[in-house]
């Protein structure tokens, strides 16, 4: 039988490769936002994970928020990127600099 | 046993589809891969009986968010080689930093497996035959968490008017029509009275 350290690993794994994804392609603004959706994805295995674990049901409706909350960030980062590169012609991160943040 | 098997097979499939996402060269292939990340998950979410929320992942994330990334990826006319450039010298930084990551989470995973408190190495207790993941859910959302499910409701409204007010421009010189100009039109505006003197027939 799977146990709990086994799904733990897994999300732990999926992290990382989400956090390698954010350096690699430090650029590249949509890939940058599904690094971030993986790494909600790996934050929501553990929620899983523990609540069928202890069996109580308030991981999964956290779940459900996380889920809402990925999804409507996706449609404003993507609305987002789709008006930058209608200014811009890029979605190049170091082309965004002018607020020298 | 078989449940093992299915686990590490899917597993293997989340992890090898989430490299794929971070390395391939094409965003188009990226967004595809992401999709069989989030399809692996969800099949991992049922192993652990957490049916409706792996329904919902394929629902939302494969049905929706992915093809609103991928619409995206296919409508702008990216230039992926100037966006790759630096590629190689963060790819080291990058590995570092996962394997940092991975070291950390496995010890304290291993560490607290040896200490008190939660047993980390105890199996899932299956649940009892008639035992319904969606009812336990709905009762959870709609007594406990009823404000936070509708503050979660306010939070979609909100970003479906964020993304369509942003998305949304005026292009000059476009023929549309104005229905509250129409309507608020008055006779003075369209019909004028022409005082001309009568035409007498010689």
């Amino acid at each position: 039988m799977i146990t709990l350290q086994h799904v733990l690993v897994l999300s732990g794994l999926l992290f990382a490769i989400a956090v390698a994804g954010i350096f690699i392609n430090r650029k590249n603004l949509i890939l940058l936002l599904m690094c971030v959706e993986l790494l909600l994805l790996s934050a929501n295995i553990n929620f899983v994970a523990f609540s069928r674990y202890l069996g109580n049901i308030d991981g999964q409706v956290f779940v459900f928020f996380v889920l809402t909350v990925a999804a409507a960030e996706a449609a404003i980062g993507l609305a987002i990127l789709v008006v930058l590169f209608r200014q811009r012609q890029s979605i190049n991160v170091a082309d965004i600099g002018t607020l020298k943040g | 046993m078989l449940v093992q098997i299915l686990f590490y097979a899917f597993a293997l499939v989340l992890l090898a589809s989430a490299i794929g996402v971070i390395g391939l060269k094409n965003p188009v292939h990226s967004a595809l891969c992401l999709v069989v990340t989030f399809f692996s998950a969800a099949a991992i979410w049922l192993l652990l009986e957490a049916e409706f929320l792996a329904i919902v992942l394929v629902l939302v994330y494969v049905g929706a968010v992915m093809v609103l990334f991928l619409f995206v990826v296919m409508m702008l006319d990216v230039d992926i080689e100037a966006l790759r450039s630096g590629f190689t010298r963060h790819f080291w930084i990058g590995l570092l930093t996962a394997a940092v990551v991975v070291a950390e989470i496995i010890g304290v995973i291993v560490a607290r497996g040896y200490g008190g408190g939660l047993d980390m190495g105890g199996t899932f207790q299956p649940l009892a035959a008639d035992a319904s993941n969606t009812t336990e859910l709905g009762v959870a959302i709609y007594t406990r968490y009823l404000y936070p499910f509708e503050l979660a409701a306010m939070l979609l409204l909100v970003a479906i008017i964020a993304a369509i007010v942003l998305t949304m421009r005026h292009r000059r010189g476009l023929k549309v029509q104005d229905v509250s100009a129409q309507v608020a039109v008055r006779r003075e505006d369209r019909v004028r009275v022409l005082k001309m003197p009568a035409e007498k027939d010689e």
